[in-house]
């Protein structure tokens, strides 16, 4: 329900009305919340706790071409990527050098086969990638070890993506909230939904939210609260089966500078296209701006479990070093998990609810979320404001075949 | 008789009185610890192929812990095990006690071997580091730690300087002029922050109940005759605002401050020195209680009930990380612990002694924050360029033009962004000095639930040492024995 039902909505700093409500203010929620504040509609920001303090402050800050295959979160990601240098350039100009750097960087992944029966998976993969658009290119163990000098000489193929980037997502969030307040967003922390307002018309239709901060109306409510998602879901009276899948990432002291570009091992593609709920762990290894190497992965459905378990940093512990020998001396001084925000296919969810009318969703986007985030944004404005959307959206729609035994009935 | 197991970490003066005690109670004790020397902070020595004559005029209570380790170190049923680096806690499901993941050997060797515990009942007795507030010149060469300096003094029999001054809160300052003193040093001064008014609130009301504290009592009394002896002034009210020199210290900026701990600037005065001694208390080491899911109380220390446990079944804590009392404090509640975690009750004869010298020594506790306790005004010292996280070398300016520039409420957005906290100390040194810089730049605080605090990898561990264990999957966790060896 495009533009006839926005309101020219009075806003200022303390109005509990606006023509869109957005639910999160992670990655994708700062996104959409700028995207949609640019376009001259009045926004409304609500977070349960602080910005930028749960999925997006957890993760490596991945932009990522090389692990997807062919299909619509391919085209999303091809889409991404062309967005990032242009919005980075313009918060940097927007926000001034006081603000933190999003450290944005096109510093090219490496994927690597350690294993005799991984090379030619790896080799076809890169293949169908080549025939999608994608930089892909097939190098000698030689040439990777010249890209990455420190690699373990047994790998048995490897492929170099040149578009695959990274940026520091905890102030790329940061930033993009900053720029959505000054286009006049407004942004409400310690405000935890609580429940939907609808019109008393159309029952159907969510016309607000209530929240721990009092009550939020607008015509169009979006959920982008990532691996809460289902739960903000739930209380607004909808299902949503995003779930979260916990990962981990092992944090080094500083060292000199050995690792230049984002290093997978070729297993990394298994772990993040599996529905598998059990631990599993494939290796993810790069350096920072700062120093330390951060090493991952490990992705498991335990629920919203924090503990920590040392099981998982030992087995991304030991398939590191089948990439790197030399970090067998490197110490572990810090480790993060989050929780990302999975769905059962895989595919994050952009669009409408056609079940609730001036409902929306941002999320599931698992692994992704950083990279996807601007992408997310253009699409969900353009749908919003009946426009043609960049690319095609209809592979997101909560609508599609592929989520139907999972919606369930309203709640 | 009780056929429990105990698993006490931390050797210092509350681990070794829990040790003794669930020994005493029946019940089996392993006691690890980082160092190579039973004593923990407070009892640091000399290794004992170098004795000193004079240990005992260097520690209070020395016939105490030497008694302790005699009998310790004597008993079958404790399994002491020194330089355990505890790197990792994890929590079990239901009432079972977490288990501990400790590396074994020096922690510079090349391949130290793990080893995990699990036991019937956990005591945490983990002790405190020194805090100490940034201030411009901090990071000089010959600015020292009070507890760096004591150690030096104690374990090494070095004196940090020729002409050193020592400055801060807390009758810390105390016994370190007075080691200072011992190895040779001339302590040109002993700065407390707070002024007369607000120490003498702090420590006069209910004077009666220090009456119970005799032993306290002379132990100042002690420190006191030391400073007339050696002519060493007191002052309060005041503070080193400032270091100077080029390589290395050479002069102090003393001035008096408000009594919001702000410096009066008209007072500031210049005095040559080759070392300084900060110490503004200390911070509970609060990884492994953290980590076991503890509750904390509003003064962030762990929250414990008249047995000293704590929130979290099996798992008792004692000493300096419940309140920063004292040695005599850390004893009683150490044995307490230690009794209660064998299975003891807390209302036995065998502890009431402890339990009544408890109430005592604690007391001494909330007297030192009320009269000692950091103010907020002491940011004023600082300077766009004082570096507030060494490690990473994050300014002060850089910190607060990072809050403001992204005016976020979360405190690991406001960590990431500005890298405060985030080096090899893991926030150790800087976290609560951060977490008050940025509470004073934002009203209402940060409110993403973080703490600094929070360190999940308790001590670092290379990544060969994690992978060898995953290689051995047989490797399961040393169940202490439940019964008597």
């Amino acid at each position: 329900m495009p533009l006839g039902t926005l309101r020219a909505t009075a806003h200022h700093a303390g109005a509990r009305s606006a023509d869109v409500i957005v639910i999160g203010a992670g990655i994708i929620g700062a996104a959409c919340a700028r995207s949609l504040a640019r376009s001259g509609l009045s926004v409304i920001v609500l977070e349960r706790s602080a910005a930028a303090s749960g999925t997006s402050a957890k993760g490596e800050g991945n932009l990522l071409v090389s692990d997807k295959g062919p299909g619509a979160e391919l085209r999303l990601a091809q889409y991404a990527g062309s967005l990032w240098p242009s919005v980075v350039a313009e918060l940097r100009t927007e926000l001034g050098p006081d603000f933190p750097s999003l450290e944005y960087e096109r510093k090219g992944g490496l994927v690597v086969a350690t294993t005799d029966a991984g090379a030619a998976p790896l080799l076809a993969f890169a293949a169908g990638q080549r025939a999608a658009g994608v930089d892909a290119l097939p190098v000698g163990i030689e040439e990777a070890l010249e890209l990455e000098p420190e690699l373990n000489p047994a790998a048995t193929a490897a492929v170099f993506y040149p578009d695959d980037a990274q940026v520091q997502p905890v102030a790329a969030t940061e930033a993009l909230l900053a720029s959505a307040r000054r286009s006049g967003a407004t942004v409400h922390i310690d405000a935890r939904v609580t429940g939907a307002i609808r019109s008393q018309l159309h029952p159907d239709t969510v016309t607000g939210v209530r929240t721990t901060a009092g009550e939020f109306h607008a015509p169009h409510v979006i959920v982008a609260a990532g691996p809460w998602s289902g739960e903000v879901a739930e209380a607004l009276g909808v299902s949503l089966p995003v779930r979260p899948r916990r990962g981990m990432v092992l944090v080094t002291t500083r060292m000199p500078h050995r690792i230049f570009h984002k290093v997978y091992d070729g297993d990394y593609f298994g772990a993040t296209q599996s529905s598998d709920a059990a631990l599993q762990t494939s290796s993810v290894v790069e350096s920072t701006a700062a120093g330390t190497v951060l090493i991952g992965s490990s992705r498991e459905q335990i629920g919203f479990d924090e503990r920590l378990r040392v099981e998982v940093l030992r087995g991304i512990a030991a398939k590191s070093l089948r990439l790197f020998p030399f970090l067998e001396n490197a110490s572990i001084m810090r480790t993060y998990g989050g929780f990302r925000p999975f769905m059962p296919d895989h595919l994050p969810v952009i669009g409408a609810d056609h079940r609730a009318p001036g409902l929306w969703h941002a999320s599931g986007h698992e692994g992704a979320g950083i990279g996807l985030s601007l992408a997310t944004a253009e699409i969900l404005a353009a749908q919003l404001l009946g426009t043609t959307p960049p690319t095609d959206a209809a592979p997101f729609s909560l609508a599609r075949a592929s989520l139907a035994p999972h919606l369930g009935s309203a709640a | 008789m009780s056929h429990r197991s105990v698993l006490v970490i931390g050797a210092g003066p509350a681990g070794l009185a829990a040790a003794r005690a669930a020994r005493a109670a029946g019940a089996s004790v392993t006691l690890l610890d980082s160092s190579d020397y039973l004593g923990g902070q407070y009892w640091r020595h000399l290794p004992a192929a170098r004795p000193a004559g004079n240990e005992k005029v260097l520690h209070h209570g020395w016939s105490t812990f030497s008694a302790l380790r005699r009998e310790l170190e004597a008993d079958a049923g404790c399994e002491i095990v020194l330089g355990a680096q505890v790197w990792a806690l994890e929590t079990a499901h239901g009432a079972e006690a977490p288990t501990v993941h400790a590396l074994i050997g020096p922690v510079d060797g090349i391949r130290r071997s793990g080893r995990s515990f699990t036991a019937d009942a956990l005591v945490l007795a983990t002790g405190a580091h020194d805090r100490t507030l940034p201030f411009p010149g901090w990071d000089l060469p010959g600015v020292f730690t009070a507890g760096a300096a004591q150690a030096f003094a104690k374990g090494e029999r070095v004196a940090v300087g020729s002409r050193v001054v020592v400055a801060g809160a807390g009758p810390f300052l105390l016994p370190v002029a007075a080691s200072l003193t011992q190895s040779g040093a001339r302590v040109l001064g002993v700065y407390e922050a707070n002024g007369i008014g607000r120490l003498l609130r702090g420590w006069l009301p209910r004077p009666w109940r220090l009456l119970g504290a005799s032993k306290k009592a002379g132990e100042a009394l002690g420190y006191l005759r030391n400073h007339l002896g050696n002519r060493i002034p007191y002052r309060t009210g005041q503070a080193v605002i400032a270091a100077h020199g080029t390589d290395r210290v050479e002069a102090v900026t003393i001035a008096k401050l408000d009594a919001e701990w702000r410096p009066i600037p008209s007072t500031a005065r210049r005095v040559s020195a080759d070392a300084v001694c900060v110490s503004h208390g200390f911070t509970p080491r609060l990884e492994l209680p953290i980590a076991a899911g503890c509750a904390l109380d509003a003064d962030r220390f762990v929250t414990v009930d008249g047995r000293q446990a704590t929130t979290t079944a099996s798992v008792y804590a004692a000493g300096e990380i419940t309140g920063i009392g004292g040695v005599d404090a850390a004893l009683a509640e150490g044995q307490i612990a230690g009794h209660c975690a064998a299975g003891g009750h807390q209302g036995d004869p065998v502890v009431k002694a402890a339990v009544a010298a408890r109430a005592t020594f604690t007391d001494f506790a909330s007297r030192i924050e009320a009269a000692h306790g950091i103010r907020p005004g002491w940011t004023a010292w600082l300077h766009e360029d004082t570096l507030v996280c060494r490690c990473e070398e994050v300014s002060y300016g850089r910190l607060c033009s990072a809050a403001s520039a992204t005016d976020s409420a979360s405190l690991r957005s406001q960590k990431l962004s500005s890298r405060a906290g985030l080096g090899i100390c893991q926030g150790r040194v800087c976290g609560r000095t951060v977490e008050q810089i940025l509470a004073a730049e934002r009203p209402g605080g940060m409110r993403d639930g973080a703490s600094t605090d929070r360190r999940p990898i308790v001590a670092p561990v290379r990544i060969g040492e994690l992978a060898a264990a995953a290689a051995d999957q047989t490797s399961s966790p040393t169940l202490i024995s439940t019964e008597r060896p």
